[in-house]
Parts: C-alpha cells; structure tokens; sequence
C-alpha cells in the first residue's frame, strides 16, 4: 500500500512532501521522542507523532519512515514544512489519537 | 571503488539548529548515489545523526570526517566541548544530560550514544573533560 492510497482510505489531511506519496507503507510507529523512534522504527513505517518540528522531518528522513502522520491535529513548523517539501518527506494530520489511528492502520495493512 | 574521504562543519544548536542533520543527510545521499547497500545506508544515517545532534547540543559544534570504502564506512565526529564526565553512565539508554530546551524539541530521550552502538560495527569513544571528545565509528558494507 502507498502513503496515498492510505491517506486517502484514512481521510489524512496533507500538509507538506507529497511528492514522496508512492512511498511505501509496510509498517507503523508511534512515539515523540526522537532518537527513541529513530533506534526502533522500521523502514517503511508511517510514524505517528506530535511532533510537527524540523528535526522530526530530519528523522522520518533518516530512518526511511514511509510519511509523518501529526495526531490530535497537532500543528507543523513552517520550517518543517519548507523541509519536509524539499526532502519529500510526506507529512499529513488527523483529528484521531495515536491509538486510534494505530489502531485504523493495523486493520488497513492486515486487510 | 576508490576511498572517498567527506567533511563537515556541525554548527552549535545555539547558533542553528535547524541545520542539525544536513551532514547526515548529505552522507545518506552521496551512499545512496554510489549505490550502497540499503541496510548499511540507514545504520549509517542514523548513528551519524544522533553523532551530529550530540555534537551540536553538548558540545557547542564540531567537525564530521567520513571516509567511504567499498569495505566500510568510517565516521570521525570530533569536538571540543566540555567531554563526557561518565562515559559507562552516558552509554545507558534513558540516561540524558540534555538541556530542556531541546527536550522540548522531542531529544533528550537518552538514546543517542545506545543507538550509536547499536548500529555500528564499532565504536569508540576519547574524551577528556574540558578538552573534548572524539568519537570513531564504523559501518561494515
């Protein structure tokens, strides 16, 4: 599954990197310490996450997270959003918590 | 393939934390144009990462030389900030000293110098308190 297809059958709202949408979508993460997601999550993952800053795109970068997802609407940085477009790194938001929304992608990649 | 020897400036995260990762990212790309292995790519990226936010937040900025060999690739961060008092006590995972600003940013989670470790083939660490401290890492191809 790619990030659109599941940003679409979640009803994510875009922010910023879309060009990196055809990324792949094997697997998720949830967490807001950055060093901790970047040692645990797997490649591939959509890393679901408060953090909307500019050093949260450098680690989705990093560690190959297939897209950010900001739960609860958590806001983006402006510099974030400059970064994210240039490093297609896609980013979108949802109203959902991180548990909720875990649990909607775990029914999605087990369907 | 020919040794390829990179260096970096790592700006202080006082003066500009926003170009903490640039060097990381930069290395990620040039491996990914010579066409590295993925596995060894990503340990790469990510212990030179958490190598260049240590160097910015603790250590008031410092230098990156990475040397790329078909064998390898060696990642030398080199400062001279204020060393690590308890080099056993930093090693353990949840142990952090660093300041609540950048806690606030999503660090500080105590896992910089345990995932360095982790994804590296080796890794060594000189430092003295109040000279600096130069860390060595190595990713096997």
């Amino acid at each position: 599954m790619t990030v659109t297809d599941l940003a679409s059958q979640l009803n994510l709202k875009p922010l910023a990197g879309l060009e990196g949408a055809h990324n792949e979508v094997t697997s998720c993460y949830a967490g807001d310490l950055l060093s901790w997601v970047m040692g645990r999550a797997k490649e591939g993952s959509v890393w679901l996450t408060v953090m909307g800053n500019i050093n949260a795109v450098a680690v989705a970068t990093l560690a190959d997270c297939a897209c950010i997802v900001l739960t609860e609407n958590a806001p983006l940085d402006e510099d974030a959003r400059i970064r994210a477009d240039m490093q297609n790194v896609p980013i979108y938001s949802t109203e959902y918590n991180a548990f909720e929304m875990s649990v909607k992608i775990a029914a999605l990649l087990n369907s | 393939m020919a040794g390829l020897r990179l260096t970096y400036d790592i700006p202080s995260a006082d003066d500009d934390f926003t170009r903490a990762g640039e060097a990381s990212g930069s290395v990620k790309k040039k491996l990914r144009q010579i066409g590295y292995n993925p596995e060894a790519i990503r340990k790469v990226s990510i212990a030179m990462y958490e190598g260049e936010i240590n160097v910015a937040i603790h250590a008031g900025g410092g230098e990156a030389i990475v040397e790329i060999s078909s064998d390898a690739v060696t990642m030398k961060l080199i400062d001279h900030g204020p060393g690590i008092a308890d080099v056993e006590k930093a090693m353990q995972e949840g142990w952090s000293t660093a300041p609540e600003a950048v806690r606030n940013l999503g660090f500080g989670a105590g896992m910089g110098l345990p995932n360095m470790k982790k994804y590296t083939d080796s890794m060594d660490i000189e430092t003295e308190v109040g000279k600096g401290t130069t860390i060595t890492m190595v990713v096997k191809a």
